[in-house]
């Protein structure tokens, strides 16, 4: 095996790669080996780094510095001087906005935004060739299923998943142990484990992270989950909108097998396991376990009633396991290191780590991922660096279009699952959208029914019908027609559509309605009463109006389509609001820059 | 994979591939590369390094280079840092003597004085 004195670390994940990261690293192939250095430099693609805001990033190690933001020219500084002669170019160094004092970070783990961090679920993202399972293996994967296959009985590995606490982190936050559990007891010559990598909130990309970083974890994972319900197949549902993951977890699997870590007689103890992949049908509530399973047997993603539930009647109508990516990714590290290790991080009853999206109105949007128990002012302000342009932090929506808002009085909440449904938000699968004083509240609840509405199946009324309603509403209130009683009807109905729909999508798309009526019921009042959008977003319920300063050059009036503008030579104009369009086609053109939308 | 000791075995090997990612335990080994050491021949020791250490698998110790070290009539020269002593800095190399430290030092633990800055001076 050969030694290489240097690695060049060039993140693959799908942020970098839309930011040319792929040309890079073909850039650095091409110039160490023009320097003679590629025998002694390897370049290694891998998964996400997680600070995607300073993408194309590369990594040399052993130094670790943190290169960001890596252009096609900066490559051969980058080879000549760090590389061939040693010398760290500090100018291209990731530039930490949260440590003022220390301008430039060279290692890695001293940048701000990872040092709150705690690596656990993406360990190996950023680390390993998520390509390569020498790699995985050399940081000690399948180390965990070959333990579980030569020194414990299917309960033990039931009790070990029990005693850590884990929970399942695609949303539900239900206990995994129990759930395998359930499995295992189930009565059945056949059995199935699911991987739910269908990952379908908007703005969550955690799983197409670890997926794309660390693809052998998960089929380790599943391989242990088999071993422990009785199952021999699985089946990883993933998003078809993932190619690169869906890519990676194809040759991953690929090399399982070679390595005979997947199929007949693993570890020589008689276990046999197999996996394969199905891509996603393209709908969000595919992702809805039962629509989920649906898919996967061949039929319409559509959600069915639970009970039974899938432990009991899953794919094909056999005991299944579904868990979510970020759940399985976590299992090998809590069979080889023991639930206690697990159970050092996050809450008594959040136990571990979970990752979160961060989007919206921040400094730096990524990949964090954290103990349960960290606060939100800790995640927003500290791993975040707060809201760009100097604008002021209103509310974060966690769990995307099923959660809700949270607002500055909450800045100090632990964060974990309890918690956040107790305040009528939720965990979901980890989105973090941060929202600033520019941003209207009621339109951003109309913003995710708006996805709902799409996104509902059609198969139960609340949720075809209600959710629809409930969005004319919503659209209503923001265009300026909205009454109070509009206000009381809307959340009334969201209540009803909460206790009677069918599945969760239903059940959960009200919460972002009845989260910012709860937080923020003075803009709605505003909206519908003074008819005016507090954050001056709602453009129905703005106006174009000329202030004091005008010198009746009359551009505004010549352009203006519809004539509402008028006034004398030399003398003020004014636009006349009932004609006026709110075109805005008159703002560039007066010279005074008097006129405004308000 | 037949055996949990195959699978060990095969960690063991990769480990080599992947140690300079871990966290920093063992032995670091710095080569100075500026234009002084590279003109002063570091290259062939940095090479003879690697050659050694890979072919003895040492497992903890990692490879590197830094910038001139500012004595640059001593090139080329290298410092090694082992866990828990003081750095060691070895001046005049050639590939031999590269390799005798290797031998001596890293793997046995004596440090070679007759190479080292003091000796030397
Ligand atoms: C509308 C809807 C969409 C969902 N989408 C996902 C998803 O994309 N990924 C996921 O893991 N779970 C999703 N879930 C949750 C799954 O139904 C299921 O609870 C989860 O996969 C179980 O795994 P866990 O216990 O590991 O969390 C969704 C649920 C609903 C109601
Ligand atoms: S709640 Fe909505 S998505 Fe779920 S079954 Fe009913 S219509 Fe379909």
């Amino acid at each position: 095996m050969e030694y290489y004195r240097a690695h060049v670390l060039v993140c693959g994940g799908t942020g970098c790669s839309s930011s040319g990261s792929a040309t890079i690293e073909e850039m650095f192939k091409t110039a160490l080996a023009e320097k003679g250095l590629d025998k002694e430099v390897q370049v290694v693609r891998t998964g996400c780094f997680g600070l995607c805001e300073a993408g194309p990033i590369c990594i040399v190690y052993p130094e670790g510095s943190f290169y960001s933001h890596v252009k096609k020219e900066d490559v051969d500084r980058i080879v000549n001087e760090h590389l061939l002669k040693g010398r760290i170019v500090h100018d291209l160094l990731y530039v930490d906005k949260l440590e003022a004092h220390s301008d430039i970070e060279t290692s890695i783990t001293n940048v701000t935004f990872y040092k709150k961090q705690k690596r656990v679920v993406l360990k190996n993202c950023g680390v390993i060739n998520p390509e390569k399972i020498e790699e995985y293996i050399a940081f000690d994967g399948y180390q965990a299923l070959g333990k579980v296959l030569t020194q414990m009985t299917p309960e033990d590995v039931v009790n070990e998943v029990k005693k850590s606490g884990l929970r399942g982190r695609g949303g539900g936050g239900f206990p995994t142990g129990m759930k395998w559990e359930f499995a295992m007891k189930s009565q059945g010559d056949i059995k199935y484990v699911a991987c739910n990598a269908d990952e379908g909130d908007p703005g969550a990309f955690m799983d197409r992270s670890v997926l794309e970083g660390d693809p052998h974890a998960i089929i380790e994972a599943m391989a242990i989950a088999a071993y422990a319900t009785g199952a021999r197949k699985g089946y990883v549902y993933i998003r078809a909108e993932y190619p690169i993951a869906v890519k990676r977890l194809g040759i991953a699997i690929a090399q399982a097998k070679e390595y005979g870590l997947l199929g007949t007689d693993i570890f020589g103890t008689g276990f046999d396991f197999d996996v394969e992949i199905r891509l996603g049908a393209g709908a969000f509530v595919c992702g809805e376990e039962t629509a989920l399973i649906a898919s996967i047997e061949g039929e319409r993603g559509m959600p069915r009633p639970k009970p039974p539930f899938p432990a009991q009647k899953g794919i094909f109508g056999k005991p299944t396991v579904i868990n979510n990516v970020e759940t399985y990714s976590v299992i090998p590290q809590i069979i080889l290191k023991g639930a206690d290790w697990f159970r050092s991080f996050g809450t008594e009853k959040s136990p571990g780590t979970k990752v979160f999206a961060l989007g919206g109105k921040i400094n730096n949007t990524g990949l964090v991922e954290i103990p349960m128990g960290t606060t939100l002012r800790e995640v927003i302000y500290d791993i975040g660096g707060g809201i760009p342009n100097g604008h002021e932090f209103k509310a974060v929506q966690t769990g995307g279009p099923s959660g809700g808002c949270l607002t500055k009085d909450h800045l100090d909440t632990p964060i974990d699952f309890d918690t956040l449904t107790a305040l009528g938000s939720m965990m979901g699968s980890g989105g973090m959208i941060v929202v600033d004083d520019t941003n209207c509240m009621v339109d951003f609840a109309r913003f995710f029914l708006d996805f709902t509405v799409d996104e509902s199946c059609g198969k139960c009324v609340p949720c075809r019908e209600g959710t629809k309603r409930m969005l004319e509403i919503l659209e209503k209130i923001t265009s300026g027609k909205g009454t109070l009683e509009d206000i009381d009807k809307l959340e009334s109905l969201a209540h009803s559509v909460k206790d009677s729909a069918l599945c969760g999508l239903g059940q959960t798309a009200p919460n972002p309605v009845l989260s910012t009526l709860r937080y923020f019921r003075d803009e709605y009042i505003a909206h519908v009463t003074d008819k005016k959008c507090p954050a001056g977003m709602c453009k129905d319920l703005l106006s174009v109006v000329i202030l004091d300063g005008c010198i009746g050059c009359t551009a505004c009036a010549r352009v203006c389509p519809v004539g509402a503008i008028s006034g004398e030579v030399k003398k003020q104009h004014v636009i006349d609001q009932t004609k006026c369009i709110k075109c805005g086609a008159c703002i560039p053109k007066c010279p005074k820059q008097v006129i405004v939308k308000q | 994979m037949k055996s949990l000791e195959e699978l060990t075995k095969l960690r063991d090997a990769a480990i080599q591939k992947v140690d300079l990612r871990k966290e920093r335990k063992g032995t670091r080994i710095v080569v100075g590369m500026a234009t002084c050491g590279i003109a002063a021949g570091a290259r062939a020791v940095m090479a003879a390094l690697i050659d050694e250490v890979q072919k003895r698998g040492l497992k903890d110790v990692e490879i590197t280079q830094t910038g001139c070290i500012g004595v640059c009539r001593l090139e080329p020269l290298i410092e090694v840092y082992k866990e828990g002593e003081d750095k060691v800095t070895y001046v005049d190399l050639t590939d031999e003597k590269a390799r005798r430290i290797v031998a001596e030092h890293i793997v046995n633990g004596s440090i070679v004085k007759e190479y080292t800055i003091g000796a030397y001076e």
